[in-house]
């Protein structure tokens, strides 16, 4: 009796075989984070006035990178803005004394 | 540079360092928690990205029919704008969607349709620094179609029910939450006021300076 279950369990395992697999592989991924997986939509948003303690470290490096971010890109095109400008103005200014001169001669 | 300016940059700078205390004095989002905060500085740097593609989607179309240089200039800068802003909204959402969705990006249908209108935008600035002669017309071409494609950034989350949240998110804020927002919607409106008249100013030297070298040419 237990040599013809056998042999039925081998004769019919290639049919049994990718149901297991796939039986395994969801136990599998149970016991993991489906991270990749993104959530539902939101349609509004729900204000608390607690944080949960969990949700706030992984999310503090974001939101700084985030902001820091914002900050140095305004800057920097401040920067970029402001030495553009003070280049043509100098070259202005510059080519402006040079016709005066040019003009008195 | 007219006189208002200085003083409108002041009070521009002064809102600006005043804007994280109301960030952060407004409630956390339920689902989102912290990282939903991005939001402040994210809304607001994508509707200046949308502004700065119509003013330069307008002041091109102009430009094409009447050929008037003022608007030239003021397409050219509110092109640079839109880069800049847009490279703000494309930096800011996946480090919001990393941890709210789990993922840096999607193929959504904003999100891609911002990427393009962000490339648009790049194309109009190297076309008119690489493009030579007629290169402002080829630009003025391609700057209508970056204003083409504004509407369809808003509207894309309200036909298409995608992952990002729609625009009906913004009337159903609380008002601490609100307040947040719309102080820091102002601090970006003047901010591109200011950048936009400066850059537009730059744009005004740089014709002076041609002329100049006209002049002496002659």
């Amino acid at each position: 009796m237990r040599a013809a279950v056998l042999v039925l369990v081998l004769l019919t395992a290639p049919f049994g075989a990718p149901a297991f697999a796939a039986g395994a592989t969801g136990f599998g991924l149970a016991g993991q984070q489906p991270d990749a997986q993104p959530p539902k939509p939101v349609d509004e948003f729900v204000p608390v006035s607690q944080l949960p303690p969990q949700d706030q470290l992984p999310a503090a490096p974001l939101l700084v990178s985030a902001y820091a971010f914002v900050w140095l890109a305004l800057f920097g095109y401040v920067v970029s803005l402001g030495r553009r400008l003070s280049k043509v103005q100098g070259e202005v200014e510059r080519l402006e004394s040079d016709i005066a001169k040019g003009t008195r001669a | 540079m007219p006189k208002w300016f200085m003083p409108l940059a002041a009070i521009n700078a002064l809102m600006f360092a005043a804007s994280p205390f109301l960030i952060a004095n407004a409630d956390y989002e339920a689902t989102m928690g912290l990282v939903q905060k991005i939001f402040y500085y994210h809304l607001p740097s994508a509707w200046i990205f949308l502004i700065s593609a119509i003013v330069c989607g307008i002041a091109s179309a102009r430009y094409l029919f009447r050929g008037s240089p003022r608007h030239d200039r003021l397409a050219y800068a509110a092109a640079e704008l839109t880069v800049l802003f847009g490279a703000i909204v494309l930096v800011t959402g996946p480090l919001w969607a990393r941890k709210a969705w789990g993922v840096w990006w999607q193929w959504d249908v904003r999100l891609t349709a911002s990427l393009m209108g962000w490339m648009v935008a790049w194309a109009y600035l190297l076309v008119r620094r690489y493009g030579g002669p007629g290169s402002d017309k080829l630009a003025a071409g391609l700057a209508l179609f970056g204003m083409a494609n504004v509407p369809f950034v808003y509207v894309s989350v309200n036909y298409w029910r995608t992952i990002h949240p729609p625009t009906t998110v913004v009337p159903t804020l609380p008002v601490d939450m609100g307040a947040a927002l719309w102080f820091a919607v102002a601090c970006f409106l003047l901010l591109f006021f200011l950048l936009l008249r400066l850059r537009v100013h730059l744009e005004e030297q740089r014709a002076r300076l041609d002329s100049l070298y006209l002049s002496l040419d002659e």
